[in-house]
């Protein structure tokens, strides 16, 4: 089964195109990322699957439903320059949020949802931070908190923004700790990223994107001189980064 | 005669005091959400564009209250309106409409030929508060602070993370208009107290107090509220004692308040940043 597919998606801002007749079919239970050159529109991709912003397509279906139908289980972490972090809110009722999706209209959180908040916050390792206000957290820390937000959510289809920028190594160790599980578990989960040195090691599929797919697939077929050259324009960009980061 | 014999002796200033303490706590709760949601230009728009609604019930017969609502909620839809469709940035949008209710409202008053009303409308009197104002302050009280209670989670998501109510399917739309109306009502409740050109002062100013000296949105609205409070008794003794407008005495109260707290706040205050640039330096 696939967990999304996608046919010609196309995402319009003022007359210049973001994204063009993109095709993919992903199949669930895999960790997924998306890269590309600044601009390729990997965020705008991943916000017109949930119709955040105005796309138009062919079809789309999420686990194999309309996106309406499939909203509550699907995870969506935002970049985090996309949050205001002096925000009064504590850490564990960051996490908290996510069970506001299950809850629905009026009613309100109770005990056992707090708890099960705790848990999650737990699996991040950043229960010792859980009465610290969100700004007072390191970017890695940061991030880590929104994924246990997502976890709280219990989807089974993650979406997530640039989760590894501005991280400490301890974090990034945690978080693909845990996107891994997770997959292990048969989430699928689609990271959007820029670092190309550690796409090999990290995902089991790359979506190369370039405002349309450049190609889809193993990272081993995705990563080669010509794709990159393709999308960057420049075969030496990948070999650069990755000298740069080894 | 001191202050408290006197509430205890005349009954319009207990009106004043109750309509006031309402105003001071509905405009702390709701301003909360205004201040943490960049929205205070807002709250001065909608505040403004009240008066057009005043005017033509007036001039109708009707209660004002109707008006009022039906005025404000126009602006705020026309304010979406024109940013959503044009390349025009929100605060300019704001900018605007607002402006044009205005205009409008004050070119509408003027056919009353009654320029002490305008004069209330835009500064408040809160000592000539009439027991239907007052009624009419504490229902609309009650309703803001039950749609507040309501819809806490609503609020709370999509001030903190739009983008993530969004993605679980909340309308962001739904909670921003109903937090339009719940403003216009707060409007139309402080008309008599603060009058519509202060207003924006008792939503924003007791809020960024608040906004100072805690980290929890749940404390920083009783806090807000309890500033809002403070500000409006000590405000309408400063007007009652030596005979000043009550709204402007009400916001200098308020901002008197915001002032000690930017300076002394343990967690955000200005000495706090003073003694740890201090450190810095000497490190």
């Amino acid at each position: 089964m696939y967990a999304v597919e996608v046919d010609r998606l196309s995402v319009t801002y003022f007359e210049t195109r973001a994204l063009e007749d993109v095709s993919v079919n992903i199949s669930s239970g895999q960790l997924v990322g998306v890269i590309g050159p600044n601009g390729a529109g990997k965020s705008t991709f991943i916000k017109a699957l949930m119709q955040l912003i105005p796309a138009q397509a062919k079809h789309i279906k999420l686990l194999g439903q309309t996106i309406d139908d499939s909203r509550s289980h699907i995870a969506y972490v935002p970049q985090r320059s996309a949050i205001d972090w002096d925000f009064p809110i504590l850490v564990r009722d960051a996490v908290l949020i996510g069970c506001y999706p299950k809850l629905g209209l009026l009613k309100r959180p109770n005990k056992q949802h707090r708890a099960f908040a705790q848990a999650c916050l737990e699996r991040v390792g950043m229960t010792e931070f859980a009465d610290r206000q969100i700004g007072e957290l390191s970017g890695g820390q940061q991030q880590r908190v929104f994924l246990a937000r997502a976890l709280a959510q219990e989807a089974d289809l993650l979406l997530l923004d640039e989760p590894f920028v501005g991280v400490d190594i301890v974090s990034e160790r945690v978080i693909i700790n845990l996107l891994r599980t997770l997959r292990d578990e048969g989430k699928t989960i689609i990271v959007v990223h820029h670092d190309l040195s550690k796409a090999a090691d990290y995902f089991d599929e790359l979506l190369l994107l370039n405002r349309t797919v450049v190609a889809y697939g193993a990272p081993d077929d995705i990563l080669t001189a010509k794709q990159i050259e393709i999308a960057y324009g420049n075969p030496l960009a990948f070999l650069q980064k990755a000298e740069a980061s080894s | 005669m001191n202050f408290i014999e006197a509430i205890l002796h005349y009954d319009f200033l207990q009106k004043a005091l109750i309509t006031s303490v309402m105003v001071g706590v509905i405009c702390g709760v709701i301003g909360c959400f205004i201040i943490l949601r960049g929205m205070s230009l807002m709250g001065d728009a909608i505040s403004h564009a009240v008066l057009p609604g005043v005017a033509i019930s007036y001039l109708l017969g009707i209660n004002f209250f109707i008006g009022a609502v039906a005025t404000g909620l126009l602006t705020a839809l026309g304010i979406g309106f024109v940013s959503q469709n044009s390349r025009i940035k929100n605060d300019t949008a704001i900018g605007i409409l607002f402006t044009s209710a205005f205009a409008l409202g004050i070119i509408l008053i003027s056919f009353l030929r009654s320029s002490s009303d305008l004069y209330h409308i835009l500064f408040g009197n809160v000592l000539a508060v009439r027991p239907s104002d007052m009624w009419m302050t504490l229902i609309i009280g009650i309703i803001v602070l039950s749609g507040i209670y309501l819809f806490y989670k609503e609020l709370l998501v999509t001030s903190f993370d739009p983008t993530m109510a969004a993605a679980y399917g909340l309308s962001t739309r739904f909670v921003h208009y109903l937090l339009m109306m719940m403003l216009t009502l707060v409007t139309v409740a402080s008309l008599q107290t603060v009058g519509i050109i202060l207003v924006v002062a008792m939503l924003i100013t007791p809020a960024a107090t608040a906004y100072l000296l805690t980290n929890r949105l749940s404390r920083m609205i009783f806090l807000s509220a309890s500033f809002g409070t403070i500000s409006a008794i000590i405000g309408l003794y400063l007007s009652f004692t030596y005979n000043l407008s009550s709204g402007a005495s009400i916001v200098l109260v308020a901002t008197a308040l915001f002032a000690l707290v930017f300076i002394f706040s343990p967690r955000h205050g200005l000495m706090r940043k003073w003694r740890t640039s201090t450190k810095e330096v000497a490190s």
